[in-house]
């Protein structure tokens, strides 16, 4: 139907995806693809217009030898009245369509899920009401879904594009907005206000669970923990509450030291002090990130206090010691 | 006159008295270095700022062109990200309140404003002098705050970001705040000097536009920048009383920081945009040799920009979590602005109907102008429309919508006015081949940066990034060879408009025949641009001017039966 709609893949589109845009994927992005392409064919009409305006007028009255100004009006009234009008009228359809879309937008069902979405540098936490943390977004597909947001230390920006949904997270307050995935799959999710340092690797997948699957998968985090072992559930934790944003377990260094062979070892602080790192200094450093800061890296780590339980820095620390 | 003669080599092409007396201009009048520090002359003051915005605009645009390298692979090219996101800060900092915001009022503004009415100054010299140290000052002091400190918070300073990580912020925000009392030094200069100077016979309607447009954007400059001392008062108190204002922890609110950012940031943007529209309506009524249409709807309209303006900052906090009543007023008044903005376009189309149109550089700029502005223009409505806006802000596709009104809109009608008027300037006429060859370039290498970004911003690339997902990669990588070729286009501009000091063909006092004042005095100017204040004439009204082969340029003669001038009098400026 749209003509920037191609349904041949580039390759790099995703399927059913346009030049333009990512698949709709929620119930609103197919409004706001709709009020994009309206816009568009309105931009379209206008550029050709002027574009072709202006090349006539170039070629038509291009100065020649012998050619002379012809005469013409000054002003007119009624052409000039004519062109401010109906721009005016444009905008304000356009104005009314985005209004609504917006209401919409913010004001999600009452029956949504809801899920508490904590933001901070620079990884994300999806806390669910069985109290489960998880670095994605799991959602169920066909179902209002409603985040309440907000942010331990700057402002961040969750942004799915598939979704067409974006709402800062402001420190000190809590924001909101919700979305109905329409389709299963997996889908990235951004952080889009400027953050610092690992502002553009924060991050995460919104995976769509397919009808009946998201219950299955809430009841089994429930239980992670007792029925892994404890270093397979460090590695988990390690993934999903942020640490891999800035601690690589392969040597390579990031915002944070690497866990690789760091345990055992002595470091030099940024005091000056040398410090061998054992189970306390690990756990010391989660849950107060300043109190030893490695020489050479910038204290900018968050603090877990209040949000790792006693089992699960263990399991931590069991994964780190694991990683020769 | 030829007013070059005293300087001249024996060797160099045209010597002699050309068309007169030798007069002494103003670049030759004095000399020394204290000459040109110490001077009261607008001209002098006009072209020190030429040469210090020029100067932050070619560090910021080497700035842009790293950032491009970086992003043409997804991953790490040569930058961290720290290092990345303070070059981004830089780059925007500098080309917004060093290099754009100044550089048509107050480069251009300043040389042009009292000769477009034939006066020998502006109102208050020793105050065009202090605005320009002060300009001096604070973007010294702006750039050893940004350099000092690593900031890396991006041009907007957004807190808690930038007060929780960065012990330089406030100091950056005071050097913002002193680059803005250099605005509102030449902003009260220019409203007093077009209040009270005006020359006999020229009336506020019979006024160039670009003087209509520096006009309005001498209101904003007062009246907008001292948001900004504000601003930098609430920062300090906050981080030296512990006083909450915009601190989450101490109760304070971050977003409030941004309503006062944006009540001064966006204004500015208007600062930047309205002068360009000025120079372009000299532009298209000149080259097309027509009056220009619609003239009172295009001083309203400057007019009405200045005033809208200041309703409309809160189109930068859609998603901030500002109440939904704020957002849908934003909206609403974010779409009143494009009236003007279209109503503009629309006159300089008209204007160039049945003229006699003359493609010289300038003019290119123009044409390029008119392009690039609708497309940034016409972008705006994407981002003003609250649900399209909700998944376009801060992605590509704003970044691609500000960058073609500010580079394509400002920047281009800044080069437009430069061109047109360096022989006024320097006295030297450029390549004309070269010239709108460079035009070209930029032109194209300007599209190819910049169109695949709004690409990008809609397939949902977010801004500020460092590192990138792949699939957005071959975007990136076009961007990244536009800029290139950009950059090369802005290089052979340079080098045109150098060349042309060293051996350009010397200009008359009027080279493109215009009937605006600040072409009936000599190219260059003496130090008093006129023997007496000339009485005004119709600044569009180009029957008169017919081109003399022996001055090289157009002369005024009374009315009567002549032939119109045409392409084929004038030698081929290659």
């Amino acid at each position: 139907m749209n003509p920037l709609t191609m349904n041949h893949n580039l390759g790099l589109l995703a399927d059913g995806g346009s030049l333009l845009f990512r698949p709709p994927s929620s119930t609103a992005a197919a409004d706001v693809d709709r009020l994009f392409y309206f816009i568009l064919a309105i931009c379209v009409v206008f550029f050709v217009l002027i574009t072709g305006v202006l090349s006539l007028f170039l070629v038509r009255h291009y100065r020649r030898p012998g050619q002379r100004v012809q005469p013409s009006p000054s002003h007119n009234n009624w052409l000039e009245i004519a062109w401010s009008v109906v721009p005016a009228i444009l905008v304000a359809v356009i104005f009314m369509w985005g209004f609504i879309g917006y209401l919409n937008a913010r004001t999600p069902p009452d029956d949504s899920y809801e899920i508490q979405v904590v933001a901070k540098k620079w990884s994300w936490a999806f806390i669910y009401p069985n109290g489960h943390v998880d670095n994605n977004l799991h959602v169920p597909v066909d179902r209002p879904v409603s985040l309440v947001m907000s942010s331990d230390d700057v402002i961040h920006s969750l942004y799915v594009p598939a979704f067409r949904i974006k709402m800062d997270l402001v420190p000190g307050r809590y924001s909101k907005t919700w979305f109905e995935a329409i389709q299963s799959g997996e889908f990235d999710l951004f952080c889009t206000e400027y953050c610092g340092t690992g502002h553009s690797l924060m991050n995460a997948l919104v995976i769509v669970h397919p009808s009946g699957e998201f219950e299955t998968w809430l009841n089994k985090t429930a239980t992670f923990l007792i029925e892994i072992t404890t270093v397979e559930a460090g590695k988990l934790l390690y993934a999903r509450r942020g640490c891999a944003q800035c601690h690589s377990v392969d040597g390579s260094a990031k915002a944070g030291p690497t866990f690789q062979g760091i345990f055992g070892a002595e470091h030099r602080m940024a005091s000056g002090e040398d410090i061998v790192v054992d189970e306390n200094y690990i756990r010391e450093s989660i849950l107060q990130p300043q109190a030893k800061v490695r020489a050479g890296y910038r204290p900018v780590m968050p603090t877990y206090q209040g949000q790792l339980k006693d089992e699960e820095i263990t399991a931590l620390v069991q994964y780190i010691k694991s990683l020769k | 006159m030829n007013t070059l003669a005293l300087n001249r080599k024996p060797d160099e092409p045209r010597g002699g008295t050309l068309h007169g007396e030798p007069t002494v201009n103003y670049l030759h009048c004095s000399r020394g270095w204290k000459s040109w520090l110490l001077t009261l002359d607008h001209k002098r003051i006009g072209v020190m700022y030429l040469v210090g915005i020029l100067s932050a605009f070619l560090l910021g645009g080497i700035i842009a062109l790293v950032i491009r390298l970086e992003l043409f692979t997804p991953g790490k090219a040569f930058l961290s990200e720290d290092r990345y996101n303070e070059l981004f800060t830089l780059h925007g900092a500098i080309m917004t309140f060093v290099f754009i915001i100044p550089s048509i009022p107050a480069a251009l503004g300043n040389f042009l404003l009292p000769l477009m009415l034939g006066q020998k100054d502006v109102a208050f010299p020793r105050l065009n002098l202090a605005s320009f140290y002060f300009w001096l000052g604070g973007a010294i002091f702006f750039l050893i705050a940004m350099l000092v400190g690593g900031l890396d918070t991006g041009w907007t300073f957004y807190t808690p970001y930038s007060t929780t990580t960065s012990s330089t912020v406030i100091a950056a925000t005071f050097g913002i705040f002193i680059l803005g009392f250099s605005s509102i030094f030449t902003g009260i200069n220019f409203i007093v000097t077009i209040n009270t100077m005006r020359p006999p016979g020229m009336t506020w309607f019979k006024m160039p536009l670009m003087l209509w447009a520096l006009y309005a954007t001498s209101i904003i400059q007062v009246l907008a920048t001292p948001v900004l001392g504000i601003t930098v008062v609430l920062l300090t108190a906050e981080s030296l009383f512990g006083i909450g204002i915009f601190s989450p922890e101490l109760g304070g609110d971050p977003v409030l920081y941004q309503h006062f950012f944006w009540f001064y940031s966006h204004p500015a943007v208007y600062i930047m945009i309205l002068p360009a529209m000025g120079i372009i309506s000299e532009l298209i009524s000149v080259f097309s040799r027509k009056p220009i249409f619609g003239y009172r709807f295009i001083a309203y309209s400057s007019i009405a920009i200045a005033l809208l303006g200041f309703l409309v900052w809160g189109h930068h906090m859609f998603t901030s979590g500002q109440s939904k009543l704020s957002a849908i007023i934003f909206s609403a008044l974010t779409f009143s602005v494009s009236i003007p903005s279209g109503i503009k376009v629309f006159n300089w189309l008209a204007t160039m109907y049945k003229g006699s149109i003359r493609l010289a550089t300038p003019m290119c700029y123009a044409v390029s102008f008119i392009l690039l502005f609708t497309i940034g223009g016409l972008t705006g409505l994407f981002l003003g429309a609250l649900a399209t806006d909700v998944h376009l802000h801060d992605t590509y596709f704003v970044v691609a919508h500000f960058h073609y009104v500010m580079m394509g809109g400002t920047l281009i009608a800044f080069l437009g006015g430069l061109h047109y008027w360096w022989p006024k300037m320097f006295g030297r006429m450029y390549s004309e081949f070269w010239g709108r060859l460079s035009c070209l370039v930029i032109f194209l290498g300007f599209n190819l940066t910049f169109f695949p970004q709004f690409i990008l911003g809609t397939q949902g690339m977010p801004r500020r990034y460092a590192r990138y997902e792949p699939e957005f990669q071959w975007l990136h990588q076009l961007s990244t060879i536009g800029s290139l070729l950009l950059g090369v286009g802005l290089v052979m501009a340079a080098a045109v408009l150098v060349h042309s000091l060293i051996r350009g063909r010397l200009a008359s006092a009027n080279p493109w025949g215009s009937a605006t004042l600040e072409w009936t005095c000599d190219s260059p100017p003496t130090h008093h641009n006129f023997e007496s204040i000339p009485p005004a004439t119709d600044a569009y009204d180009y029957q008169d001017l017919v081109f003399d082969d022996e001055q090289d340029g157009y002369v005024r003669t009374p009315a009567e039966e002549e032939p119109l001038p045409d392409d084929a009098q004038q030698p081929v400026l290659i």
